[in-house]
């Protein structure tokens, strides 16, 4: 019992220094996501969105919606992770972690919470920008939409765990977001529907993991997906499976952590 | 209950890179101990704290923390343990308190009780009134003591320090020694290593040298300086000489007019050299070590191995 309040403390001590680190650096943390999601909503949804007309039978802007919230979602999630991860690495103060009693889950999952209450908050932020634009937006399936929200924010916080141990420069922690996630979110059917592709783009986007993280949120907030929802969950929760795994053997075997 | 703090039986590390940084050593450190690990850079000291302190994975080998197997129970020994790392180890945009206290509740201590602990040991160490600042303005010894700070928050039964003084002016480095000093005499063990030997013969009562990842010496302070065959002595005398005095079996070089360098065998008497210098009308105004006894000592077993 005493050891179990032990690791409680240690873990919401965890979780308060890595909610605090991005608050304290709020106008680099959560204020540029809004002023990005703002212009995309100027220059794609309200300018250039009724020359578009509908996707899917909604107005673009509104059809636009998810995606851009999904796609801060991921960004923010993943960067708070890998960023903050490899800074502790970087300033060798993961020793105070690695010194301590705490294990090697709990100092896991008080990163991915702070990955993941920053991207459900970044989340929010853009929603609220996005009822400037549409102040008539209404979700179809809250729960869902939640779901989705919390499942996909656990999986890119997991992933920036992994580049964060992996990595070995400032370099090594951007090379993934500008050059894997960011191309993939683009042709994940953020801006559009699959269906409007010809077949060959179609299939290929298949293979794209975004596409259902996306359309699952998409499903749940207008009730339109490109993909099966049941087999996309699922394939998220599997994956969350996969690298929470992979997380805790490469922490126990102290890979990128331990000499 | 044990009676050592520390137990390392057959410890044994080779890096990914194929450097072998310990060959299998073997070590005991009595509970209440003022130890010192000695060695020259690369020996496989901080190789030998990192695995005790779970820094570093090691390849063979066991250690036990007051009884207790790390490979068995690791939570329960790193409670007993505190560790000062060679380099800083904190985020130095933090501030000094939340450091502190951010450790003692990765040690489990609650919010409340944290706080309060921070404020005594902040206090205790001088670092109360910096306690608001962010840790890069403070300077290099301050970041130091914070270091031991944050080791001591949890009141560890042995606390380990990796040159803690390195890069200290004197001042402080002496104010260090009478705190360690002082926390060992409250019951703490205390593990050293240092490249300032000094300390090492000021401070510690048994010390173990290592060297290439062996143990090449294992044994008290006062052994080890007793095994010293010449000490070299530095003599201040009131009467300005042009050469050195000659005295039989005192083999004396002259430094300058004034100061005379001599070499004592370990079964000849100071008084004698006294003696026959009072006789050539050389008076002795101050006496002191020519250089450090460990050191020479130290240098030599280096060199054996």
């Amino acid at each position: 019992m005493k050891r179990r309040n032990e690791i409680l403390v240690s873990l919401i001590t965890l979780i308060r220094k890595e909610i605090k680190r991005y608050l304290r650096i709020w106008v680099q943390t959560l204020v540029p996501p809004a002023v990005t999601m703002s212009l995309y909503f100027v220059i794609f949804g309200s300018l250039i969105g009724p020359r578009i007309g509908t996707m899917d039978g909604l107005d673009y802007i509104q059809f636009m919606i998810p995606g851009l919230i999904m796609m801060s979602v991921i960004t923010n999630s993943y960067a708070n992770v890998v960023s903050s991860f490899y800074s502790v690495k970087f300033q060798k103060s993961i020793e105070e972690l690695l010194v301590s009693p705490m294990p090697n889950w709990a100092i896991l999952v008080g990163f991915i919470i702070g990955g993941v209450s920053r991207g459900v908050l970044i989340g929010c932020i853009v929603f609220c920008v996005s009822l400037f634009f549409y102040p008539s937006f209404t979700i179809v399936n809250p729960l869902l939409t939640i779901l989705v929200l919390f499942l996909t924010a656990i999986l890119f916080s997991l992933m920036g765990f992994i580049n964060a141990i992996f990595a070995d420069s400032f370099d090594d922690i951007s090379i993934i977001p500008t050059f894997v996630l960011t191309p993939l979110i683009y042709l994940g059917g953020v801006f559009y529907s699959i269906n409007i592709l010809p077949d060959l783009w179609r299939n290929i986007s298949m293979a794209n993991p975004m596409l259902y993280v996306v359309n699952t949120f998409r499903e749940g907030m207008l009730g339109v997906s490109d993909v099966s929802i049941p087999f996309a969950l699922s394939m998220i929760i599997f994956f969350i499976a996969v690298l929470t795994s992979a997380c805790l053997i490469l922490l126990h075997k102290g890979v990128g952590t331990r000499q | 209950m044990s009676q050592f703090a520390l137990e390392i039986t057959d410890l044994k590390k080779t890096y990914d890179s194929d450097v072998v940084a310990l060959k299998g050593i073997n070590l005991s450190v009595k509970e209440g101990d003022f130890f010192a690990l000695l060695g020259p850079n690369g020996a496989g000291k901080s190789s030998t704290i990192g695995i005790i302190a779970s820094l570093v994975t090691k390849t063979a080998g066991t250690v036990k923390i007051f009884d207790i197997d790390t490979d068995l129970n690791f939570p329960e020994a790193k409670r007993l343990l505190g560790v000062v790392s060679q380099e800083i180890n904190f985020n130095n945009f933090e501030k000094v308190i939340d450091i502190v206290t951010t450790q003692a509740g990765f040690y489990g201590i609650p919010l409340k009780e944290s706080k309060l602990k921070t404020e005594i040991t902040l206090k205790r160490l001088g670092l109360w009134e910096k306690r608001n600042e962010q840790a890069r303005t403070l300077s290099g010894g301050f970041k130091r003591r914070l270091m031991i700070a944050k080791a001591l928050i949890h009141e560890p039964r042995l606390l380990i320090l990796d040159e803690p003084t390195a890069g200290v002016d004197i001042e402080l480095r002496r104010e260090m020694w009478d705190f360690l000093k002082e926390i060992n005499a409250q019951g703490t063990t205390i593990i050293l290593t240092t490249h300032y030997l000094e300390e090492a013969e000021q401070l510690c009562k048994n010390i173990a040298i290592i060297d290439h990842g062996e143990l090449v010496e294992n044994t008290s302070m006062k052994d080890l300086l007793s095994r010293l065959d010449v000490q070299g002595f530095v003599l201040d005398i009131d009467k300005a000489l042009d050469q050195p005095p000659s005295i039989p079996n005192f083999p004396i070089t002259l430094e300058d007019s004034t100061t005379l360098n001599v070499a004592i065998q370990k079964d000849q008497s100071i008084n004698d050299l006294f003696d026959q210098l009072t006789s050539l009308g050389i008076n002795v105004s101050s006496m002191r070590n020519e250089s450090n006894r460990l050191e020479e000592m130290f240098i030599e077993m280096v060199k054996k191995s």
